[in-house]
């Protein structure tokens, strides 16, 4: 019998540790899936775990998934620490990407290389703009910014619809609800040759770089995050928790739209109602995963991008619905927080049978 | 007239879902937990019930089969909250994410399976009633099942010594547990009730309202009756009050449509999702509205020394 014991302070180690935990647990949930589903479990790990990485243009492909995740992810984890909750990253995300095809579509023939930054700018300005809305709700009216992100979502998946429904529907496109096929010069330009990893990489990187000196090396970031942990001694310190809230949610919704502008500029090339492939909500996980760090979303959007690639391996290979890839996207993030009670918590064997004081033990 | 009258009675069937899904929800966050998890159960649970239903041919084993996979659900989330102090908003996402994951994985067998012919129920007598036969008394039993149970619960919350002891848990759960309470179980109790109630509501959606089964097909009902706790202030007749309000949006949605108004579809089905913001920033901007009702220790952790 064991039983759970505070520790005197919260374990470094287990921090570190308890997503490896979780994900060692996920797979082997995993592995259990495979054989009741009657599929070989070596084949499947190998499906979700090498074959993703076997090459070049594997790698490439990961880096294509991971780049939305990682840019989305890191703005989630600046809200989190601010102690705001945005769970709609994925309407931010999509209205990025709305905002992005405008420009995109108002390219002729005479338009420079230029348009590409102003197709990314859109992204981050749609995203903020998005996310504004829940910041000024919660700010001037104190609605519930869970509840308004996340409504946010479906009204902004519906207005994509409408969209490319209706007034941005390609005329030349056999009525298929999308828009045209953007000029080859709005498209973001790719790493290399034949490959179709793009800049989207470098910005992720120096996104990754900025976020770490703004959150841990600026007076702001500080602020934010004790705004965040501490209200009442962010009050004291005439922190302003309003502005958390606002710097939060801008910078998570930017960057969300910013991910939304990659992907249609990027690998899309047009706006289509199917842009929406959860990345919006997988990058919440991420964000946990990598512990709200930087340099740890790294390592977990790579990681969530492997799920992706592997779950549509599993479906082209196995046979099995693409739904795997959410089901232990969920299953991951469900056992890093049972994981997590070891940061703050040790188990200590105190011997066969039931405790004395079984009650609220 | 008879035309109402039908709209009528599709806005109390539509506005069941989500009156079954918030009184859960409402019991869940009296006790001081809040569920984001409400949209994965009743997906789960509307997999589960449709899929019972299938396969037994009986609706009732289907909203039986609903209520448990609810039930387990949210007992799976209550560990981690209540004993494994697990961070309740991060805990209920995880579940929500999960329940869509895990019912489209599922599911995807059932996309094509139909239930046996669907039930037609009407009260001997009042169903003849003009007008008002329509509109209320040919209701499957589960709509008046819901009302039944906001009164139980009003009756239960603010008239039975359990139900103080509720409140007393949610307004302060650290003063209850030194009057020597056992505030943990008591809260899961809680959760697992709403969670039952949680998945009744999505087995109601896939077994009669809908019925069958779609991936996602909840589309956000579950977030709606989480919002409903807040426009209802958490009290349960209220629930209620809103419950039919929102079932009245969906069913103007589609009553607008079939009237051939030119709006484009896509700003009609935003409608139900606007109504919610705009219910929200009503509600929420009064914070003696909020503070009056809302259970003090809502959403916050509560571990016990020893």
């Amino acid at each position: 019998m064991f039983k759970l014991e505070a520790r005197p302070q919260p374990s470094r180690l287990m921090s570190c540790a308890s997503p490896l935990i979780a994900l060692a647990i996920t797979v082997l949930i995993g592995v259990c899936l495979f054989i009741w589903l009657g599929k070989d479990p070596v084949k499947g790990l190998e499906i979700f775990f090498v074959e993703p990485l076997k090459n070049a243009q594997a790698i490439s492909e990961l880096a294509v998934k991971a780049v939305p995740l990682l840019l989305i992810a890191l703005g989630l984890a600046v809200c989190v620490r601010a102690n705001v909750w945005n769970i709609g990253a994925e309407g931010q995300y999509l209205l990025g990407a709305v905002a992005a095809s405008w420009v995109a579509m108002q390219a002729g023939p005479g338009t420079g290389r230029w348009i590409v930054v102003a197709i990314l700018l859109a992204g981050v300005i749609g995203g903020a703009i998005w996310s504004g809305i829940v910041a000024f709700l919660k700010d001037r009216f104190n609605a519930n910014e869970i509840l308004v992100s996340l409504m946010l979502v479906y009204v902004g998946q519906q207005l994509l619809d409408f969209l490319v429904y209706g007034p941005w529907k390609d005329p030349d496109g056999y009525n298929f609800p999308q828009t045209i096929t953007f000029l080859s010069v709005t498209k973001i330009p790719r790493l290399m040759v034949g490959y179709r990893a793009n800049i989207g990489v470098i910005i992720a990187i120096v996104a990754v770089a900025a976020l770490w000196v703004f959150l841990f090396r600026t007076y702001r970031g500080f602020q934010l995050q004790v705004g965040g942990m501490a209200p009442a001694a962010a009050r004291y310190a005439g922190f302003s928790s309003r502005s958390a809230l606002w710097i939060g949610l801008l910078i998570s919704g930017g960057m969300a739209g910013l991910a939304g502008a990659l992907e249609v500029a990027g690998p899309m090339g047009q706006l289509t109602p199917y842009l929406s492939v959860g990345y919006g909500f997988a990058a919440i996980i991420v964000a946990f995963v990598g512990r709200l760090h930087p340099v740890g979303i790294v390592f977990s959007s790579l990681l969530m991008s492997l799920f992706y690639i592997g779950g549509e391996l599993a479906q082209s290979r196995l046979g099995l619905p693409k739904a795997m890839t959410s089901v232990f996207q969920g299953l991951l993030l469900f056992t890093l927080l049972g994981c997590d009670t070891l940061i703050l918590n040790r188990l200590r064997w105190i011997g066969v049978g039931k405790p004395k004081h079984s009650e609220e033990a | 007239m008879e035309s109402w009258a039908l709209q009528a009675a599709a806005t109390l069937n539509a506005g069941t879902v989500l009156a079954l899904a918030g009184l859960g929800l409402l019991i869940n966050e009296r006790a001081g937990i809040v569920n984001l998890g409400a949209e994965g159960i009743m997906l789960m649970a509307a997999f589960a019930g449709f899929a019972t239903g299938v396969h037994t041919g009986s609706d009732l084993m289907g909203f039986l089969a609903g209520g448990a996979m609810g039930a387990v659900l949210a007992a799976t989330l209550g560990y981690l909250v209540i004993w494994l102090n697990a961070n309740q908003y991060a805990t209920g996402l995880a579940l929500s994410l999960f329940g869509s994951g895990f019912s489209a994985f599922a599911g995807i067998k059932y996309t094509q399976e139909k239930l046996g012919p669907r039930p037609h129920f009407e009260i001997p007598g009042l169903s003849k009633i003009p007008f008002l036969g329509t509109a209320l008394f040919k209701q499957h039993p589960m709509v008046y099942l819901a009302i039944a149970l906001a009164v139980v619960i009003a009756w239960f919350l603010y008239r039975s010594r359990s139900g103080l002891v509720l409140r007393a848990i949610g307004e302060n759960p650290e003063s209850a547990h030194a009057l020597g309470y056992p505030v943990r179980r008591i809260r899961l109790a809680a959760v697992v009730t709403g969670g039952a109630l949680c998945g009744l509501a999505g087995a109601y959606l896939s077994v009669i309202y809908t019925p069958l089964w779609v991936e996602g097909m909840v589309s956000g009902k579950g977030w709606i009756a989480l919002a409903l706790t807040t426009f209802a202030t958490w009290r349960p007749g209220r629930i209620l009050l809103g419950a039919y309000l929102f079932g009245g949006v969906t069913m103007l949605q589609f009553h607008l449509q079939g009237q051939g108004v030119q709006i484009p579809s896509q700003f009609l089905t935003m409608l139900p999702y606007l109504a919610t913001i705009a219910v929200l920033v009503l509600i929420s901007r009064n914070p003696a509205w909020i503070r009056a009702n809302m259970p003090a220790s809502l959403g916050k952790a509560f571990f016990p020394e020893g």
